[in-house]
């Protein structure tokens, strides 16, 4: 065991962490930060993504200590600091962009690096950014209609083709 | 996974030293080598983690050449490389998704050499040096089958030249469940003449693909190649599709880079 | 103007909030102090017997608790399966043991072994590697027709072969289906495959156990669609705890889609061990362990008949499936292929003759059972390629030849030859919808722009019936079910108004938590933020069969409306004490009673106080309190039905299948909240089209699973999925239940598959190529093959 530091959500953590200790493992099981959720073991499904030094990444496929010393924000910080949702995350709930939750925190986590990189992107665009996140619930319709809203622009009901 | 003992030196020397002790691997990004330590199908005793290494990463252009760093990430190739190297950087832009491209090196990528990778497409289509702390070794060397590899067990990628043609383009027709290459090819057309590398589709790994070389030297146009078929007999059959079906996969893919080589 | 509140409006959804800001409870979230961790060790051979199992060494390392095998539940009962089908010889099924760990052998992939217990959860793997098993391989049992053929290998040892049941539906009818196609105008035949598909909800399935040796009290938390089932199964049939020795709780669930519906051997597991050992254990899947432990769906290779006379009119289906049971009958595997498949043959048609035959197999492979939809895709695909392939045949419009044949909204109810009663539908209405909505008329145009691009349009037409709201108690209960699938609930209104409502139909993704309330918002007139719908704890809530056959609002949803009614009724006593009136006399509306014809009126909170506070009461004729209860069972099914349509493009360089737009016009009866209800169906496209594009699961000859995680299973991606047009403006509500619902969760999986299939046939033969059939998923190699020969 090492002790590992990162500053998380804008406040420092420690923690203890093996060499085989995932970031992800690190978040849930040591820190309580149990809004990161785990679906794969593939680095397919997207469900754990947090941002790394403002960098999306998958935090099961990334082990702790090579986080040691980084920023980490994950879903737990990303609602406005009155606690209202953030702009994305209440476009997910205006536009019923997640059904079970399960993948929405990774879901929101790379809806908030894509407007960063880019921050009027299309609908072909908002749906090649997400093909690291994957949905079992909404066939993607609004999580792509929640992110368009997000990014202040025009939702139709159904896109034009 | 099982457990090892996690390094992060901060100079090659200290790397490659690391890398002597027994059972040692280096990290790169991580993005296959985790998912593989999961399964328990590796387990290394020490992990030595090359991100802390100075001096590995960023992207370079001078005389004709770009250089990427070993530890250089897929996401920052797509965007660095854009104006100097864009099939290269288009390349990169496809690879995995964007949270795989914020981690992935191009040294991880080519030391590991997956058949279905990307990056080895780019390296030996491009006919590219691959710079280790001990030597330069030609792509055309470098590469020695499906997951082999010319490095030896204490030698480290440090960086990657890559001549750039005249025009170039990579075409990835992909698995879609890993989202790996079911086949991709890049072309690449020097003043020398034009390389073909095919990935995802053989047994043997990257290949060149030297008839449509031949042909495409002589005259590149997709046209100069409606009348060559590869052999499948060597190619990958699996659920995402038969040996010749890949074969023909490459053909197609060969010709979409030809059209669409800048 | 669209309601903001009550049925038919769409409020956001409550439950978001906490799965926006990471603050959900999902069962991998619970830690119970002092916990220990469960390793399963799972079988790597398809089938063999297990000669040794030496565990010395792993419990001998530092952490482990203690390596189980079959032998530590040797008083434990088997994994119960939930539904007996009787063959068509009077004969019951044939059922063999599911031991909870394996007994002297193992029969697929995944079959679990032994269980490493340790102080966390890394040390419970490395003992595993220590553990020694011995196992002698044996022939895997794989294709289903070898399967069946004698002298074929046996899965079970014990049983006389691996024919799980020889179904025929209905039997009386045989002959008269032989004979109606021996003298048919026509007869269109089809084969095909049904594919094998992994559910693949996102949270993976997560099992706590959790021991009070104070009270001789068990806690399970699990990734369950139905806690109370769990309870009765597990303690009935499995570990011998009576239930108020037991609870189980399903706190927020990540998606079930069926496979989470039934009792897994690790639910047992952690219960037994948490007692055991004394310390709480858990178990957490991972994706690739999922892969080969969750049960599978569909699975299903067919050989369907058409006839018809010289006007087009079906006159008789004839149809011969052999269904996929995997290695043990998983808890309602053996309904599926049967009462949730050859029910629905009948289609939306009015075809007078039908006869279903089903081959329930034993195989090498993963149990098989319900997945979204469960047999009534496999009957809808068949029979919508079918009336595709007739059309093509007779050179007659697909559109067509099914307008001829669908039931007319004036024959309702109707019976159909395979047993079940239409009570609503409008076929005509739904088709003419999804015509309008997707262009249909204008295909041409559009075609002739993608062929100028070198690309194959096609269109591709399907109309579904689906049977849900499952299920009436005494006719399931005739058909094999060893169960009853009412559902229960009860309504508390506190002393000060606020409403907590119990249901046993549980939310994992539907959003029951917003719609429940909107319901009882709307009976009672308050505001839906006083009111709590609280599922998936059977310490909280009586008793409930669960959710799944689309079965929540139209089953739960009605429970619920009788125990608010019986609220109301007892509220309405109460006022009319309070206002010395007539019973008769009081009416409520927006939260008040008043009397008729007076001004006189009292607020909700006022009736409810007095409930609790019965100074001024009328305790001669009712008790104090305000709390009811509910058991709703269903009189009939529910028919929800629809038109789906698509449009594809196809690469004819590499067979790629582009999908370019979606249409779904649904007749899901009335609508509570049409935001989630959309949703719904957006959801069961995306599963209907990934069966029908890119999921499949798929063994190699010895058993092997190579589509064994994300890197082979192909789940659907946002880039692979169009924007969607959903429409369910088209209504005949459901005569049999107090709402008028019909219910929504399964519809697109059921409808969508033949809609994607038969649009990529009619890509090709407009192109000129008359390919019959394309296995799905309709893959670019598969397509590309299937032009190519």
């Amino acid at each position: 065991m090492t002790k590992v530091t990162m500053t998380i959500n804008g406040k420092p953590r420690s923690g203890d962490a093996e060499g085989r200790t995932l970031l992800s493992s690190f978040l849930r099981d040591e820190l309580g930060l149990t809004g990161t959720h785990v679906g794969c073991d593939t680095s397919q499904c997207g469900a754990c993504v947090v941002h790394v030094n403002g960098k999306a990444v998958k935090s099961c496929t990334m082990f702790a200590a090579e986080a040691d010393g980084a920023e980490v924000d994950t879903i737990e910080g990303q609602a406005n600091a009155d606690g209202s949702l953030n702009v994305i995350q209440q476009a997910f709930q205006d536009y019923h962009g997640l059904q079970c939750g399960f993948c929405t925190p990774g879901m929101v986590m790379s809806a908030a690096a894509l407007l960063k990189e880019n921050p009027i992107p299309s609908e072909a665009e908002i749906r090649h950014y997400l093909e690291g996140n994957i949905c079992r619930c909404t066939g993607y319709h609004n999580i792509v209609r929640a992110i368009l809203a997000a990014s202040g622009q025009d939702v139709p009901a159904v896109a034009a083709e | 996974m099982n457990n090892f003992e996690f390094v992060k030196p901060s100079t090659v020397e200290e790397a490659s030293a690391a890398l002597q002790s027994e059972g040692a691997q280096a990290l790169g990004g991580g993005q296959t080598l985790l998912p593989t330590m999961k399964q328990r199908l590796a387990s290394p005793e020490t992990l030595v983690s090359l991100t802390g290494v100075e001096g590995m990463v960023g992207v370079s252009a001078s005389d004709g050449t770009v250089t990427v760093g070993g530890t250089t990430t897929h996401a920052q190739v797509a965007a660095e490389a854009a104006s100097a190297y864009p099939a290269l950087a288009a390349l990169a832009g496809q690879i995995g998704d964007p949270a795989v491209r914020n981690r992935g090196t191009i040294g991880g990528s080519l030391a590991n050499n997956d058949p279905a990778a990307c990056y080895p497409s780019a390296a030996l289509g491009s006919g590219a040096s691959i710079s280790t702390n001990k030597r330069n070794i030609a792509a055309d060397d470098y590469f020695q089958g499906m997951f082999e590899t010319a490095l030896e067990e204490d030698e480290i990628i440090t960086s990657v030249s890559f001549p750039v043609p005249e025009a170039a383009s990579y075409q990835k027709f992909l698995q879609p469940a890993s989202r790996f290459a079911l086949t991709g090819v890049f072309v690449a057309k020097f003043p020398g003449g034009v390389r073909v590398a095919v990935t995802g589709a053989s047994n043997n790994g990257v290949f060149r693909w030297t008839e449509a070389e031949e042909a495409l030297s002589k005259e590149f146009r997709a046209d100069a190649l409606m009348d060559l078929r590869i052999n499948h007999l060597n190619m990958i059959s699996d659920l995402h599709g038969s040996q010749e079906y890949r074969a023909h996969l490459v053909g197609v893919m060969t010709r979409r880079a030809v059209e669409s080589a800048s | 103007m669209p309601k903001d509140s009550g049925i038919g409006a769409s409020p956001k959804r409550r439950e978001d909030v906490r799965f926006l800001t990471g603050t959900g409870n999902y069962t991998d979230d619970i830690n119970i102090h002092g916990q220990a961790y469960a390793w399963f060790i799972r079988s790597d051979a398809a089938h063999g017997k297990i000669n040794n199992i030496d565990a010395s060494a792993a419990e001998a390392m530092d952490g482990v608790l203690k390596v189980f095998t079959s032998a530590d539940f040797a008083e434990a009962g088997g994994m119960p399966c939930g539904w007996q089908v009787t063959d068509r010889h009077g004969e019951a099924m044939q059922e063999p043991k599911h031991p909870i760990l394996a007994e002297g052998k193992v029969r697929h992939v995944g079959d679990p072994i032994a269980v490493v217990v340790a102080d966390t959860p890394d040390l419970a793997r490395d003992a595993a590697e220590a553990v020694e098993i011995d196992i002698e391989e044996l022939e895997a049992v794989m294709d289903m027709k070898a399967a069946v053929a004698d002298g074929a290998t046996k899965v079970h040892d014990d049983l006389t072969s691996n024919l799980c049941y020889d179904w025929g539906f209905v039997e009386e009818n045989r002959e008269a289906v032989d004979e109606a196609i021996k003298s048919a105008a026509h007869v269109t035949t089809l084969e095909l495959v049904n594919n094998r598909l992994v559910a693949n909800p996102m949270e993976p399935r997560v099992a706590v156990g959790d021991y009070n040796r104070a009270n001789d009290e068990h806690t399970l938390y699990t990734t369950s669609q139905n806690p109370h089932v769990i309870r009765l199964l597990m303690g009935a049939f499995v570990l011998g705890i009576p239930e108020h020795k037991l609870r189980v709780v399903a706190p927020d669930v990540g998606g079930g889609f069926g496979a989470k519906i039934f009792h897994y051997a690790e639910e047992a597991f952690v219960t037994f061990a948490a007692k055991a050992l004394n310390r709480p254990v858990k178990w957490t899947c991972s994706r690739s362990e999922a892969f080969i432990s969750d049960a599978h769906g569909r699975d299903h290779v067919t050989k369907i008949e058409l006839a018809m006379d010289e006007n087009h009119k079906f006159t008789a289906i004839r149809t011969d499936t052999y269904a996929n049971m995997g290695a043990y009958l998983s808890t309602f595997a053996p309904s599926v292929p049967t009462w949730l498949h050859g029910t629905l043959m009948a289609g939306n048609y009015t075809t007078p003759l039908i006869y279903v035959n089903v081959k329930a197999v034993f195989t090498n492979t993963v149990p098989v059972d319900a997945y979204r939809g469960a047999g009534r895709p496999e009957a809808t695909f068949q029979l919508e390629r079918v009336i595709d392939k007739a059309a093509r045949e007779l050179d007659i419009d697909p559109v067509e030849l099914r307008r001829i044949n669908f039931i007319q909204p004036d024959q309702f109810p109707y019976d159909t030859p395979v047993a079940v009663s239409y009570d609503t539908g409008n076929y005509q209405a739904t088709m003419d919808k999804a015509l309008e909505i997707s262009g249909y008329a204008d295909f041409e145009a559009r075609r002739a722009e993608s062929e100028a691009r070198g690309k194959l349009r096609g269109i591709g037409v399907a109309h579904y019936i689906e049977a849900c709201g499952i299920a009436p108690s005494n006719l399931v209960g005739q058909l094999g079910a060893r169960a009853g699938l009412y559902e229960s609930a009860t309504v508390r209104v506190n002393a000060t108004g606020s409403i907590s409502v119990f249901t046993g139909s549980h939310s994992h993704g539907q959003g029951h938590e917003t719609t429940f309330a909107q319901v009882v918002a709307e009976m009672i007139g308050v505001d839906a933020s006083q009111i709590d719908i609280v599922h998936g704890d059977t310490s909280k809530v009586p008793m409930g069969m669960g959710t799944y056959g689309s079965r929540s609002i139209a089953v739960g949803g009605s429970a619920m409306v009788r125990a608010t009614e019986k609220i109301i009724n007892k509220a309405k006593k109460i006022a009319a004490h309070l206002m010395e009136a007539s019973e008769a006399d009081i009416e409520l509306k927006d939260g008040q009673f008043s009397v008729a014809g007076t001004d006189k009126s009292v607020a909700w909170g006022d009736v409810t106080l007095a409930a609790y506070v019965p100074h001024n009461y009328p305790l001669e004729e009712i008790e104090p309190g305000l709390e009811e209860s509910a058991f709703y069972d269903p009189a009939n099914f529910t028919y929800p039905s629809g038109a789906y349509i698509c449009e594809v493009e196809v690469d004819p360089e590499t067979g790629e299948v582009d999908m370019l737009g979606f249409t779904a016009a649904d007749d899901f009866g009335n609508v509570i909240n049409p935001m989630i209800v959309e949703g719904q169906v957006h959801g069961g496209l995306a599963q209907g089209i990934g069966q029908a594009m890119m999921e499949n699961c798929v063994y190699d000859e010895n058993g092997q699973l190579l589509s064994g995680s994300f890197m082979d299973y192909t789940m659907p991606r946002a880039d692979d999925m169009p924007m969607m047009n959903v429409d369910h403006s088209c209504q005949t509500p459901c005569t049999h239940n107090p709402l008028g619902v019909k219910g929504c969760g399964e519809a697109g999986a059921i409808g969508s598959p033949p809609a994607v299939v038969n649009a990529v046939i009619d890509a090709l033969h407009r192109a000129g190529n008359k390919v019959e059939h394309i296995d799905m998923p309709v893959s670019p190699a598969r397509v590309w093959k299937a032009m190519h020969g």
